[in-house]
């Protein structure tokens, strides 16, 4: 019974949530949910797949990119043919970057995603493409409507929290499928035994390039969000300094489980929140708490969890199979 | 393009690519030896640059702040290592990048409260800040070419370090088998905490070189971070000389680059690395994986 009563009464608080708080609440927990999106995409390869990578930001803010570039002036934009767009060219990235960079291993791989994510955090800051380093508006937020008629306008706030939290639900359901098909434990296996899983005859490269393109065209769905919300796109939306802190809300979510990063992405928002209220210096009290979740809980907050709550058994099976990357030496 | 044109340009190439050189050596010595990548190599760099800006207005002299930033640097490396550095020695490579994501943050917030966020320049020494006429339209600032040359002698010096001296035998049984040579009763501990200290001080000199001829602003580790990183990709982690390869191949691709494809020129470097990954992944002068 434990294993649904908890993620339905969430579901339910989630629903009811916009009914209760005032508005710009609806909006930080959508950015916060977008995020979350953007944390469970990035740790599909991270946690499950064993790539750290440090372009996601990249895919994330590509797929921005490409909404501005698709909205028509200032009319909205069509959501069923920009949105998959913008996954497409959020995955074509993934394609291209993920077949050079998996040619790689450990440390080479970080710093060849950081390398090409930062090519095309280039490639919109000094061509003129969308504003160059000025960045570009969205101007109208998309939109669904059939023959002139509008049935969907993002522009509200609660049926963009409503939209947001049904790709957050779908995520959660595509990934946690994923995970427990026999491709998911294929890609737990490369992870931590490539070796034996190679001789097992399974194709690595190619499971670890599907993993890091489905992965990539999800930080895509998060990406295209995240700009439909601000109304517009920088450069900085593909920036590693981004992709650095999704890695630390997978951290602090921890790596083993699929929803884990999203509770991460809504810690570290909520965080920052609370910072940026608090201190000018808000980015030296996150680095020096960022510093001391590394040393101090390498598998994430949830740590915490039995040292609260006392032990609870975990449901997940793919908590069992996986002993955390981050407890296994790599070096 | 003329004779001279060219010569200018190879000489920028040249003087590019060899401070590249020192802030990837940095990086490749720490990577080899320590096996901790580190992302606020960059930000080092950086305050180098603050450094010598803050130094050389405070004092008047560049050579001041010059040997000043390269000991502060040192002996901030010595104390990183001892504080944070060491409880990373094989650690996976998720929490040395999050530990060191998390010291630029501190870093970068750190050099706004000492420093500002202003942009600065700083001014050669007196003697070095003419120029020589090439033509009649064309001159070379002495500076730069005192960098080559600069370069060139810390290039050579690091070298010697390596190939003839004990402490370099070390270094390379170190990058070759680190479990080997701890087994022979090597001391890791005090030469992590020098290799490291060594690395940054580096980062930070190749920063106080380059702020005479670049401005400094908050900004310039990153980009020289992901450079670096390049560099090392191309050359092979742990090998200097692979990170001499790598930085001039960076320096002559993106000078000529600027001069022959400006319009794709900031996306050329990453370009030779694409091929260089499809040809030897491991880079030019790195190992094959066994």
């Amino acid at each position: 019974m434990r294993g649904w009563f908890i993620p339905v009464v969430l579901l339910v608080a989630a629903i009811a949530l916009p009914f209760v708080v005032p508005t710009y609440y609806v909006q930080f927990v959508s950015k916060a949910f977008i995020m979350g999106i953007l944390a469970m995409a990035l740790n599909l390869a991270v946690g499950h797949g064993g790539m750290v990578s440090l372009c996601h930001a990249a895919f994330f803010g590509l797929a921005g990119y490409v909404l501005a570039l698709l909205s028509p002036g200032y009319d909205p934009a069509s959501l069923l043919l920009t949105l998959p767009a913008a996954m497409l060219a959020a995955a074509a990235a993934a394609l291209i970057i993920g077949a050079l960079a998996l040619r790689t291993r450990g440390v080479y791989f970080i710093m060849v995603t950081l390398a090409f994510g930062e090519m095309l955090f280039f490639l919109f800051h000094d061509t003129g493409i969308a504003g160059g380093s000025d960045g570009a508006y969205v101007n109208a937020k998309p939109e669904i409507a059939i023959a002139g008629h509008q049935l969907l306008d993002l522009a509200s706030p609660m049926a963009f929290y409503f939209v947001v939290l049904f790709f957050l639900i779908a995520t959660v359901a595509i990934l946690t499928m994923l995970v427990q098909s026999p491709f998911g434990h294929a890609l737990a296996a490369a992870r931590d035994n490539e070796r034996r899983a190679r001789s097992l005859g399974f194709p690595i490269y190619r499971i670890r390039l599907i993993a890091f393109v489905v992965s990539g065209a999800i930080a895509g769905l998060a990406g295209y969000f995240a700009a439909a919300q601000f109304g517009f796109v920088a450069p900085q939306m593909l920036g590693w300094h981004l992709s650095a802190t999704v890695l630390v809300m997978v951290l602090i979510g921890g790596l083993c489980s699929v929803t884990g990063p999203l509770i991460g992405a809504l810690v570290l928002i909520v965080l920052e929140e609370v910072l940026k209220a608090s201190t000018d210096y808000w980015k030296l009290i996150e680095g020096l708490i960022i510093i001391v979740i590394v040393l101090a809980l390498p598998g994430g907050v949830r740590q915490l969890w039995p040292m609260i709550f006392g032990e609870r058994s975990e449901e997940r099976p793919v908590r069992q199979a996986a002993p955390s990357i981050v407890e296994g030496r790599n070096g | 393009m003329d004779l001279v044109t060219f010569g200018v340009q190879l000489l920028n190439a040249i003087q590019y690519g060899m401070v590249l050189f020192l802030v990837a050596s940095g990086l490749t010595l720490v990577f080899g030896i320590l096996g901790v990548i580190n992302l606020a190599h960059g930000a080092f760099y950086m305050l180098g640059a603050y450094l010598a800006y803050w130094i050389a207005a405070y004092t008047g002299s560049f050579w001041i702040a010059m040997v000043a930033g390269v000991v502060i640097a040192f002996v901030v490396g010595l104390v990183l290592e001892n504080v944070f550095i060491r409880r990373l020695y094989g650690r996976d490579h998720l929490v040395q990048v999050l530990l060191s994501f998390g010291l630029i943050l501190v870093i970068d917030e750190a050099r706004e409260i000492l420093f500002g966020k202003d942009v600065h320049s700083v001014a050669p020494p007196a003697w070095l800040s003419g120029s020589i006429q090439l033509t009649d339209n064309l001159s070379y600032p002495v500076y730069r070419l005192a960098i080559c040359g600069f370069c060139l002698i810390v290039a050579a010096l690091i070298f010697l370090v390596i190939t003839r001296t004990k402490i370099g035998m070390i270094v390379r049984a170190g990058a070759e088998n680190r479990e080997m040579t701890r087994v022979l009763g090597i001391k890791f501990d005090v030469v992590n905490r020098y290799v490291f200290a060594v690395g940054i001080a580096l980062a930070a000199l190749g920063g106080i070189v380059i702020a005479p001829i670049s401005t400094v602003f908050p900004g310039m580790g990153d980009g020289m971070l992901i450079l670096s990183f390049v560099v090392v990709v191309l050359g092979g982690i742990g090998s200097v000389a692979g990170a001499a390869v790598g930085a001039l191949l960076i320096g002559l691709t993106d000078t000529f680059g600027k001069v022959f494809f400006p319009s794709v020129s900031s996306i050329l470097i990453y370009v030779l690395m694409a091929a260089v990954l499809l040809w030897r992944p491991n880079g030019i002068l790195g190992r094959r994986e066994v």
